[in-house]
């Protein structure tokens, strides 16, 4: 089964003909991903990497029954990509680009709410989903791993596949990178549940870091609604406060968004929180061997 | 990136929204000719970004032109939670009535925006909002809507302004959403928004952070970057567009994508305690994805030019770009530093994991680059690396 993304998923890239759409659609493809065409309204008609490029999202979803978007254009035309991909009503809309501005993310996710919710967006700002022997929407290293029984979430890329390494013989059914950004479609809490009630999931690892209060409230919902395992890890015990690193949602301001906070949120939920990514996998290691 | 104050109510006056006259001053001579200028009574405040100045003795009146120059001289070169006073702002003295808080800002948690609206503005409106809660309006603004005169009267009114306040807040508050969006602002903030003793809504403070993905678009706001606190390494890395922040430790971090770099100053700081002089990450710098030989070598750079440093923990997972490629990277950015007369002399501990991890080691242990150390994982690399900078290497 593996969460919102399955060797059924049907793949559409806009912004496949740009550099960074290139790369990863022929690397998609190479893993055997099923890529069915991209999107670029100034190149409608032609064939890039064996692939046919069309005006729209919606034209695309017609002509291919494509059911998930996977977005690389660049951060200025973000809005309007996403909003397109919101419009064209596709299923799951995956957002790559980094460097959005917030005041466009913000727009955008309030636009999918006005017209109900159609669009599952995951990002900006992520490496995208992964299910490991089924199918790979984004930059995700996928064969760095196998398929398994363990459910990934991260706000970070390079943590995630860190995680995905250590564990590649216990395997994961889907990975999701939710993306560092402060405002970002796809939650914690979501994957959360989605884990929770996919059948082919037994336990979940939650890698989050300092900046907002998503991973308290995440714990607040496993406390209620979760009763598969869940292992997290949380980067940022020692970034300074007021410093952007890298993630402009990694930041604290005053007291809160801590990293320290965020790991008592969790234990107190009875989550085990490793000190560092290697423990982590250990924590997970022994659940899934016991 | 945050304003100075100066900066917010000159970006305020572009948008038409009252504030007073001020004038900024550097120097004790120039806040006595400010002061001068603008005659009568003026205030005097520490331009520094960070809070609580007032209570720190930021902010004080002066009656005349001697007074302004001596309040001046007192304030100019103080410390203020760690932030030296470098400039002033010299502004005329206002007839204040009534106090209120007023701020737009993004709400995280809820993915929209927020207007905060009380009519108990002033120094401790945060006090307020936790013993009075009801005091101070929450307003969410969907970012498809906006605020127009009639919602910003709506909030004014949320916010328990009075009748005579209502028209000017609301013309006040209009502005502050054009500023908010025009701007890419994630935070507009107004306290205290004032009601003069003749009936004027001013705003007597500005607080403004903009967003810097919107520079691409925002190309003016290249002129609000204070040049003159940055960080000479950390301006030197920007050039060279690397994400580089520096930190007070002596172990040198090189690391690929933001999450694993901040745990890796994590796993290194924990490491630290073990240690001597308990050593910690003197950066924060992360090379993206691809780490070509060049960022490599660039990064590397400048990390060894950062006189603390002591030793150098290099921390890559090879993901999309697989660790041969990354150790093709360290070899070649070693030679490119050899060539620009830059010879590296303190300890490299280096970490590859991830695709074709065992090849990637395997380039660099038969490139016998002088001081480099590879070990298998983060948590024992980093361990050497805080051992190699605690004995001084």
């Amino acid at each position: 089964m593996a969460i919102w993304l399955t060797e059924n998923s049907k793949i559409i890239v806009q912004g496949m003909t740009g550099g960074e759409g290139t790369k990863h659609t022929r690397r998609m493809l190479a893993a055997g991903v099923k890529v069915v065409g991209g999107v670029n309204a100034r190149k409608a008609g032609i064939t890039h990497e064996g692939l046919p490029v069309f005006g729209t999202v919606k034209e695309a979803m017609e002509q291919t029954g494509a059911d998930v978007s996977v977005v690389f254009v660049p951060p200025a035309a973000t809005k309007a990509a996403v909003r397109e991909a919101i419009d064209a009503e596709i299923p799951l809309c995956v957002v790559i680009t980094e460097g959005v501005p917030v005041h466009d993310t913000t727009e955008f996710w309030a636009y999918a709410v006005s017209k109900g919710n159609k669009t599952r967006i995951i990002g900006p700002n992520c490496p995208g989903i992964a299910s490991p022997g089924a199918s790979n929407a984004g930059i995700i290293p996928a064969d760095i791993t196998t398929k398994g029984r363990v459910g990934l979430v991260s706000k970070s890329g390079t943590l995630t596949y860190q995680l995905m390494y250590e564990l590649r013989d216990i395997g994961f059914s889907t990975c999701v990178g939710i993306g560092g950004d402060p405002v970002i479609g796809t939650t914690h809490i979501d994957a959360l549940q989605a884990f929770q009630e996919d059948p082919e999931t037994d336990a979940i690892v939650m890698i989050g870091e300092i900046g907002g209060d998503a991973e308290e409230r995440a714990a607040a919902y496993i406390d209620e609604h979760v009763t598969k395992p869940v292992v997290a890890y949380v980067a940022g015990f020692t970034a300074p406060e007021g410093k952007t690193m890298g993630h402009a949602g990694a930041i604290v301001s005053g007291s809160a968004g801590t990293a320290q906070a965020k790991k008592e949120a969790l234990e107190k939920v009875g989550v085990r929180v490793g000190r560092t990514p290697s423990e982590t996998a250990r924590l997970m290691r022994d659940i899934m061997s016991s | 990136m945050d304003l100075f104050e100066h900066q917010a109510k000159e970006l305020f006056a572009e948008y038409g929204i009252p504030v007073p006259r001020g004038i900024v001053a550097h120097t004790v001579e120039e806040a006595r000719a400010a002061a001068e200028q603008l005659t009568g009574r003026v205030v005097v405040k520490a331009q520094v970004k960070t809070g609580g100045r007032g209570k720190a003795g930021g902010v004080k009146v002066a009656d005349d032109v001697a007074d302004a120059q001596a309040k001046a001289t007192q304030i100019l070169g103080m410390d203020i939670k760690g932030h030296t006073v470098h400039k002033v702002l010299i502004e005329e003295a206002s007839q204040i009535a009534e106090e209120y808080y007023f701020s737009f800002l993004l709400d995280r948690a809820n993915r929209t925006f927020l207007a905060i609206c009380s009519a108990s503005g002033g120094m401790d409106i945060e006090e307020v909002a936790h013993t009075a809660p009801e005091k101070v309006a929450k307003v969410p603004v969907s970012p498809l809507t906006g605020v127009d005169r009639a919602r910003a009267r709506e909030i004014a009114v949320a916010g328990g302004l009075p009748q005579q306040a209502l028209d000017g807040a609301a013309e006040l508050i209009e502005k502050l959403w054009a500023v908010f969006v025009d701007e890419d602002a994630s935070l507009v903030e107004v306290n205290p928004m004032i009601l003069s003793a003749d009936g004027q809504v001013k705003a007597l403070d500005g607080k403004v952070t903009l967003d810097e993905n919107a520079d691409f678009r925002q190309a003016e706001h290249a002129a609000y970057v204070d040049k003159a606190a940055e960080d000479p390494l950390e301006a030197r890395a920007k050039e060279k567009h690397l994400n580089y922040v520096k930190l007070d430790g002596n172990v040198g971090i090189i690391g690929n994508g933001a999450g694993l770099v901040m745990s890796t100053l994590d796993v290194v700081a924990y490491a630290g305690e073990e240690f001597p002089g308990q050593p910690k990450p003197a950066n924060f710098l992360d090379i993206g994805g691809g780490a070509s030989a060049e960022v490599m070598a660039n990064g590397l750079e400048i990390i060894l030019s950062d006189p603390s440093v002591k030793s150098v923990f290099v921390n890559v997972f090879g993901g999309i770009t697989a660790c041969d490629a990354v150790a093709n990277g360290i070899v070649s950015a070693f030679q490119l530093l050899q060539g620009r007369g830059e010879e590296v002399t303190h300890p490299l501990v280096v970490r590859l994991d991830g695709n074709n991890a065992a090849l990637g080691r395997q380039i660099l242990a038969d490139a016998a680059l002088p001081r480099v150390e590879l070990v298998d994982t983060m948590d024992e690399a980093a361990k050497r690396a805080a051992e190699l900078a605690a004995v001084g290497a």
